[in-house]
């Protein structure tokens, strides 16, 4: 790679952020450096301080934190010694931005083309006349449908794959030196994640633009960028070019990063179902969600449920815990027929399955003691009170892995992935048979997720429980499951076991499904890209 | 646009519906009221018999449901009746209609509201837009001071500091606000320009910290971070970015306050003698004239059930949402 002059360049940079009452260190001391033309990938767990040093590189700090020291010098400019107003004219025309939400970070009130001109309209880039020309230009070439027209719309009328495109077009409007991308595909679906990320990687270099790009995802990174550099507490662990990163990790932090991936559990597969789902119909008011969908889970076995958002997911966990009624199909639990409402089911019905959420800190009272979380479902299945209430709390703890002096503390005082285990423990507390996971690993950091699954796997070999888990993350389907169900706009594509769902010929969305994954190797998105435009010409 | 007007159209049946349960309401209420109209006005040494005969005259000898329903009946067809007051258990009638009695007051009233709504409106987003734009600084501090003070203080004491200052110490306008029908447009608005003042000042506070709230609840919109981070200043922020998604709740405080200007205002119209609808109700219910109260309370009624259906569609219509469906 031939490396242009330097664009960036940052040295020691330190900054402080203000909670609870006092100043902490978020970014301790980073240097970094990019040249023109050059993408840098900035990698890392949640609140490594990677988002912050991204925005940091612009020379803005978000509320509540604050630069202490260090220089960003862009083009030579230091941009920590500049003012508010002269920053101003940098941003969204020499530096842009590329948020994490295009959905949040769109002005519902403005039609796309305004907010995707703007910055370049108000800097006077080129003539009133051309800028919408040349947004349009740059909509076709992100390959946005109906390119024309498409900037005449709203925001909340196109799609989440959509918007984060446009988002692309509005930073590059201005023909910047440096884009900032902050996970802009974290939050979309793996088989739209695909197509986003070649029109980034494409429009960038054509036109030759510098970037960082922020991730947690090491295959995306690995699709994108010419550099990694590893975060971890605001420092930075290591840095190398990419091929060299991904083959040859240095660190051990970096090393463990890498293995998460790794996790894979033996499949496991028979036809005594503990649960059994028939030919459900679903709504929500007038429109349909589910149709026709069946679904077996063999006791003592794990099942999981993939698909996109919308796929209708979580609507079939609605209707096995009785939470949304059906419309037409019977559900089944050892053999016996579920009353389709949740208030007709008995207490043993509803003992015996048990739900885990995605957003633990919201599925948890925050004026609860963790004692007190755990407890409730034995004081209600179970009766257990005074010290025999006391002791089993405890032996839930010891079975996630926590300890005693977890018992009087707060759900704010608990990281991510301690709160999930407190929610997998509240779970066992009723002693269920069946546990329905809804993408619990999905707002946790890699080797959080590591450890959860690692903690169910342990408790389906020592229980003998059955687990449904939803997710839309085909790592995490590895790592956990025996049987998978495909689902697509609410209709169930196949199931059957892991080794045969895994294994071609797939029906086509599955086939897309399972191609969209990024794999770990930096030739994999042109390799998907080539293999997708074969397949049309040979179909077409 | 489509369905805009469907819903327009279905909140304003709502409204309908909502005033008609509000009509009832209204009439149950004033039939609570101890004595009536005959008793009030035979005083207490008049004998049974002379009570029952002008009750019987007046109509009040029927039953509630029945009145109710011609009241009704008469308002749809915008017939509110005749005041009891000037008929008199001798038989003497020189009662006016309802609608003749209410209808200037009405006018003064509504004038009154407009010239505080006029000033306050403005005033309250303009200082709200800078107190949002210039936030903790000095300007934001005296401002929300200042506000604060004269919505804390009773309205009866604005007035009366308004008419030592501005009309005893400096007698810049006049303390009386005696208007009648003949009174010109130039000379009405000098008469009410201390009740105005003191209106505005009384509601300028309310409707400047919701404006001031809603647009700062707004800053930390990760697509407020997006604008500053493509270079827009703060003013362009405030203005363009803000603003336009921050009507709807702007909308709501104003029409609570204008609806406060219209039903609210019997203290302002006391201290200023002002002939507004407010004191013609206050009067009626001493002398039990109840087709008046019933009048009044049913026009209050349905000014805040407009003005708040005003501020949902404004809030309809201001919402992309809505207003460009997928």
């Amino acid at each position: 790679m031939s490396k242009g002059e330097v664009l960036l360049k940052m040295r020691d940079v330190r900054i402080d952020g203000f909670s609870d009452e006092r100043w902490h260190k978020i970014i301790k001391g980073v240097d970094l450096t990019l040249h023109r033309g050059e993408v840098l990938g900035l990698i890392g767990e949640s609140g490594a301080g990677k988002s912050t040093l991204g925005k940091a590189a612009m020379g803005y700090t978000q509320p509540g934190c604050r630069l202490v020291s260090g220089s960003i010098e862009f083009e030579g400019q230091d941009l920590a010694q500049m003012s508010d107003k002269e920053k101003l004219g940098l941003w969204g025309t020499r530096i842009a931005y590329v948020a994490q939400s295009a959905a949040a970070s769109f002005n519902p009130a403005h039609r796309l083309i305004e907010q995707t001109t703007r910055a370049a309209d108000r800097a006077g880039i080129r003539a009133l006349s051309e800028s919408r020309s040349d947004a349009i230009g740059l909509y076709e070439s992100l390959q946005l449908p109906d390119s024309k027209h498409i900037g005449e719309r709203y925001p909340h009328q196109v799609s989440g794959g959509q918007l984060q495109r446009v988002m692309t077009a509005m930073a590059m409007s201005p023909r910047p030196d440096l884009i900032i991308f902050d996970e802009p595909t974290t939050a979309l679906d793996v088989t739209t994640q695909v197509e986003v990320l070649a029109a980034m990687r494409d429009i960038v270099e054509r036109f030759d633009t510098a970037a960082i790009y922020i991730t947690h995802d090491l295959a995306v990174v690995a699709q994108m960028a010419d550099s990694i550099k590893v975060l971890r507490y605001g420092e930075e662990v290591e840095e190398a070019e990419t091929r060299q990163m991904l083959s040859a990790p240095e660190k051990p932090y970096t090393r463990s990063l890498w293995s998460v991936r790794a996790l894979e559990k033996e499949e496991n597969s028979h036809d005594d179902y503990i649960l059994s789902v028939d030919s459900i119909d679903a709504s929500y008011g007038p429109t349909q969600v589910l149709d026709q969908v069946s679904m077996q889970v063999p006791r003592g076995c794990t099942v999981a449920v993939v698909g996109e958002s919308g796929s209708g997911k979580s609507t079939t966990a609605r209707v096995i815990t009785g939470l949304l009624p059906s419309d037409a199909g019977s559900v089944q639990f050892n053999g016996e027929l579920l009353p389709r409402r949740l208030q007709d089911r008995s207490r043993e019905q509803l003992q015996k399955i048990q739900m885990i959420y995605q957003m633990a800190d919201t599925a948890m009272n925050p004026r609860q003691s963790v004692g007190e979380i755990i407890g409730r479902p034995l004081e209600f299945y179970l009766g257990l009170s005074g010290a025999a209430l006391e002791q089993r709390i405890i032996a839930l703890l010891e079975m996630i892995e926590l300890d005693a002096s977890f018992f009087d503390r707060l759900p704010e005082e608990l990281s991510g992935g301690q709160k999930q285990r407190i929610c997998i423990a509240r779970a066992l507390a009723a002693e269920p048979e069946l546990i329905i996971c809804d993408e619990v690993t999905s707002a946790l950091d890699q080797i959080v997720q590591e450890g959860i699954l690692k903690l169910l796997l342990k408790l389906q070999n020592e229980l003998g429980m059955s687990f449904l888990f939803i997710t839309h993350d085909i790592a995490t389907v590895r790592a956990i499951s025996d049987e998978i169900v495909v689902m697509f706009q609410g209709k169930v594509v196949e199931q059957g076991p892991k080794s045969q769902v895994f294994s071609p010929p797939h029906p086509e969305y599955t086939q897309l499904l399972l191609s969209s994954v990024p794999e770990m190797d930096p030739d994999w998105l042109t390799g998907v890209l080539q293999s997708r435009e074969q397949s049309q010409e040979h179909g077409g | 646009m489509n369905p805009i007007i469907t819903t327009v159209c279905k909140r304003l049946a709502l409204g309908l519906a909502t005033l008609v349960v509000v009509s009832a309401i209204i009439f149950s209420s004033i039939s609570m009221m101890p004595g009536d109209f005959a008793q009030a006005i035979l005083g207490q040494a008049a004998t049974e018999d002379t009570v029952a005969a002008f009750r019987e005259e007046l109509g009040l000898d029927r039953p509630a449901i029945v009145r109710y329903f011609e009241w009704i009946k008469g308002v749809a067809q915008g017939d509110f009746g005749t005041s009891f007051s000037g008929r008199a258990a001798s038989g003497v009638d020189r009662s006016r209609e309802v609608v003749d009695l209410i209808a200037p007051r009405l006018w003064n009233t509504l004038f009154l509201a407009s010239v505080a709504a006029v000033v306050a409106v403005p005033l309250a987003l303009f200082l709200g837009l800078t107190t949002a734009l210039y936030r903790n600084s000095a300007y934001d501090r005296s401002a929300n001071a200042a506000t604060l003070t004269t919505i804390s203080t009773p309205e009866f004491f604005v007035a009366y500091i308004l008419i030592l200052c501005l009309s005893s110490l400096w007698p810049v306008f006049p303390s009386l606000a005696n208007v009648d029908a003949s009174t010109g447009f130039l000379d009405r608005l000098y008469k009410v320009a201390l009740p105005a003042m003191t209106l505005t000042l009384v509601i300028v506070a309310h409707m400047m910290r919701m404006t001031r709230a809603a647009i700062i609840n707004l800053l930390a919109s990760p697509y407020i971070e997006m604008a500053r981070l493509s270079g827009a200043s703060q003013r362009e922020i405030i203005l363009k970015h803000a603003l336009p998604n921050a009507w709807a709740p702007i909308a709501t405080v104003v029409a609570f306050n204008l609806a406060y200007l219209v039903v609210g205002v019997v203290v302002v119209e006391k201290v200023f003698t002002y002939p507004g609808v407010g004191q013609l109700m206050v009067d009626a219910v001493t002398t039990r004239d109840m087709p008046v109260v019933q009048a009044c309370a049913l026009f209050f009624a349905a000014t805040y059930i407009l003005l708040n259906l005003t501020a949902d569609i404004i809030g309809i219509v201001t919402n992309p949402r809505l207003l460009h469906p997928r």
